[in-house]
């Protein structure tokens, strides 16, 4: 496969995840924004930090829901907003069209100008409708890939491309709400807060799952974390998405007959979290543990770019 | 009056086209413009658009499609198919002449200016010899029709003419919305044609390529107009479709960059212009092309579809040479006549044209998709004047052509069937073989009395059927 072709899947893949995450982010800080008391009102620049966009509201202004529409759903000039992520997703599909199934392509394509006729009020009007309609593009795109595109690297690059952008998402969340996980003795923010924990869940769609692996009940920062993390069932867990990129990777260096920095890379990333229990990790500090996560996703996509010759 | 080609001369429905008006009368106009809109939705979720940048709107618009095909009867088809082929070889043949001996310029048939000091002439082709000695793979001929004259050739394309996807996808899209149709009608398939081009492309695979030759289509990018046609010939071919970037040159072989490392090309379908193939050979200033693709392909080590150079063969000034070419090269009499064309280079042709600007189809020498030329019937007298003006500043850059009475096909209307303004263009592929699909793209003037058949200027396309014994 070209290399171009590669790194325009790895890339769009990224995208339309990003796109997914964010929306994911929106609706989790609209269901927050609901609750009362002020312990909620920052919850929107929590978003902001997530999304890697803090810088473009100052420090000390306290950040709005049209302040976030407008951000990260509309605005075209933000590379991290919904609008760019899909537009950008689509671009890198449309540059290898051969290497998409027609329904993938289809599924980038439907409606892809429906965003550039929104300003901020409106928006806020169809919020909802807006942001299901941007999880179901990522919905189709994904499960006409299932079902539709030959297993060839091509598909390979899809899948880690997503994994990898999932794994960064989850990451990314633990980064800036890793304290309200933290145990009560050393909480940095407040009160132990049922519904920042449950926030953290609805984020990433993983409130459910949490009540099936967790058998119900009653919440805890650990098993939170946990969830999160290590378990290997949960799609979008650090655990399971690094299962994922090291599987596909596993199969292009079956391909290629060769293995390379990138491969070495996530089987050490698999084996400390295979090993890891959860204890460990908030022993050793849950901040540290992320952080060096991230850093180690940050580098494992260069070095990716670096084995299959991205531009 | 035009022809109209649904009626016979007592606006009797003809033969061919008795299933289509059955067909119309029972789903009613009404039905039908429902149906359309179908199809369009179709045309747009799949992406089948065509680029018009710099005008503002829809940066991918969509080529207007009409719902009733345009209809060739078998014994119709039989001549074009004899005239399409005959054109193709004489101007492969007068390509390979002119880049060797010239003997059609040493017998006083063509003006040695005409060639040697055309924009279109490549001096670097001089005494090369292609694969085959095919020069144009793939040659697109528009051809119109009139009452008079019937079936002539327009223009001839021999670089890379487009539009071949929307043959495939016309017809795709009809099958699938009105497979009721296709079963009562007995129309020849054109579905063959990317296999048909494949066979073409990999019968002229350079002399030492080994094995299976290795395909690529060759584009200029996402933003090229016709890059919904560049993803879907790839794709119907199962070949990589390769940007410039994409490729390099090492000793005379030409490498593309792929995930497990560098992949042999032995044959490139580039629809890029020859001033963007390669910056060392034609455009220093470029910043496209593949550096030393041009000396890889004079060493035999890639086949270039078309070769640099093919353009001399259809250009306007040219094209008036063709019958003779038929006549010089195969000694054969022209099947498909040209449309009667006064060159402004001649001072007598240049005076009739200039007196009667006004009656008449003016246009550059060089120029295509129908820009930059004069429709001097529907042009206001100031209009004429500047083109007369351009004319005399510059005679040899401009020829005329008398205005055609083109034939009408019939069109879904708002309340009725009407007719429209059509041209056609056949695709024929010259490798070892020479093969034609039985069809080609018809493309429709939408507007009522319009000539301008051009996607680019807003004019239309529908699916054409050849019907078979």
């Amino acid at each position: 496969m070209l290399s171009r072709t590669a790194e325009n899947i790895f890339w769009m893949a990224r995208y339309i995840e990003r796109a997914e995450s964010t929306a994911r982010l929106i609706q989790m800080g609209q269901r927050m924004t609901i609750l009362p008391g002020p312990i909620h009102r920052e919850e929107w620049r929590s978003v902001l930090r997530v999304t890697g966009c803090d810088a473009l509201i100052e420090a000390g202004r306290s950040v709005s829901e049209a302040d976030i529409v407008r951000l990260l759903l509309l605005d075209e000039k933000n590379p991290s907003s919904i609008r760019s992520c899909m537009m950008r997703a689509r671009g890198n599909g449309r540059a290898v069209r051969t290497a998409l199934t027609q329904d993938m392509w289809e599924a980038l394509n439907d409606d892809w100008r429906r965003l550039e006729s929104y300003d901020t009020t409106r928006a806020r009007r169809d919020l909802p409708e807006l942001l299901d309609w941007v999880k179901t593009r990522a919905s189709t795109l994904r499960g006409a890939a299932e079902t539709g595109q030959l297993r060839n690297e091509g598909h390979d690059f899809l899948r880690i491309g997503g994994a990898l952008e999932r794994a960064e998402m989850t990451l990314r969340l633990l980064d800036v709400k890793y304290y309200v996980l933290l145990p009560e003795t050393s909480v940095v923010g407040g009160g132990r807060d049922h519904y920042q924990w449950t926030s953290v869940l609805h984020a990433l769609s993983a409130a459910r799952a949490y009540l099936h692996v967790h058998g119900g009940g009653s919440y805890t920062p650990w098993r939170i974390a946990d969830l999160l993390i290590l378990n290997r069932q949960f799609p979008r867990s650090v655990s399971f998405c690094f299962g994922q990129i090291g599987w596909h990777l596993d199969r292009l260096a079956e391909a290629h007959g060769g293995r390379k920095a990138a491969h070495d890379t996530v089987a050490m990333m698999r084996s400390e979290l295979r090993d890891r229990e959860n204890g460990e990790i908030f022993e050793e500090g849950l901040h540290e543990f992320v952080q060096n996560a991230l850093s180690i996703t940050n580098r494992l996509s260069r070095e990716i770019a670096q084995a299959y010759h991205f531009g | 009056m035009a022809l109209f080609e649904m009626t016979d001369a007592f606006g009797v429905v003809r033969p061919c086209y008795a299933e289509v008006q059955r067909w119309v009368d029972e789903v009613g106009i009404e039905g039908l413009r429902g149906r359309l809109k179908e199809a369009e939705t179709i045309f747009r979720r799949i992406g089948i658009t065509f680029a018009v940048y710099g005008e503002g709107g829809d940066p991918e618009r969509l080529i207007p499609f009409d719902l009733l095909p345009r209809i060739f009867a078998a014994d119709e088809w039989r001549t074009l198919d004899r005239g399409i082929r005959q054109r193709a070889r004489a101007l492969n043949a007068f390509l390979y002449d002119v880049y060797h001996r010239g003997e059609i310029i040493r017998a006083g048939i063509v003006p040695a200016d005409l060639i040697y000091r055309n924009r279109a002439f490549e001096p670097e082709m001089i005494g090369f010899d292609p694969p085959g000695r095919v020069y144009s793979h793939i040659v697109g001929i528009d051809i119109i029709r009139t009452a008079e004259g019937g079936f002539q050739v327009l223009e001839d394309n021999c670089r890379t003419p487009s539009g071949v996807s929307y043959m495939l996808e016309n017809r795709e899209t009809m099958q699938r919305m009105f497979p009721e149709l296709f079963g009562s009608v007995r129309i020849a398939p054109v579905d063959s044609y990317p296999n048909d081009l494949l066979a073409t492309l990999k019968e002229v695979a350079p002399a030492g390529a080994c094995g299976d030759p290795t395909v690529v289509v060759l584009t200029p990018g996402a933003f090229n107009s016709a890059y919904y046609e560049h993803s879907f010939l790839a794709d119907m071919m199962g070949v990589e479709l390769v940007e410039p970037m994409d490729l390099y040159v090492d000793d005379d072989r030409v490498w593309m960059k792929t995930t497990r490392g560098p992949k042999r090309v032995d044959v490139i379908y580039r629809r890029i212009d020859d001033d963007y193939l390669d910056p060392l050979t034609f455009r220093p200033d470029s910043m496209l092309g593949v550096p030393g693709l041009f000396g890889a392909y004079r060493a035999g080590g890639v086949t270039l579809c078309s070769a640099p150079g093919a353009g001399i063969a259809d250009d306007k000034a040219i094209y008036l040479f063709v019958p003779e070419m038929i006549r010089f090269y195969l000694s054969e009499q022209p099947i498909l006549q040209n449309v009667p064309t006064w060159r402004c280079a001649l001072p007598d042709e240049c005076a009739y044209v200039l007196e009667h600007l006004h009656e008449l189809v003016a246009k550059e020498v060089h120029g295509s998709g129908g820009y930059g030329m004069l429709i001097g019937p529907r042009a206001t007298r100031a209009e004429i004047d500047a083109y007369a003006d351009r004319i005399r500043a510059n005679p040899t850059e401009f020829i005329a052509q008398p205005t055609l009475d083109l034939s009408t096909a019939p069109v879904l209307g708002a309340k009725e069937i009407v007719g429209r303004h059509v041209d056609f263009r056949p695709y024929c592929l010259v490798g070892k073989e020479m093969r034609l699909s039985p069809g080609g793209l018809t493309r429709v003037a939408l507007t009522e009395g319009s000539l301008v058949v051009n996607s680019s200027q807003g004019g239309g396309v529908k699916d054409t059927w050849v019907l078979e014994d």
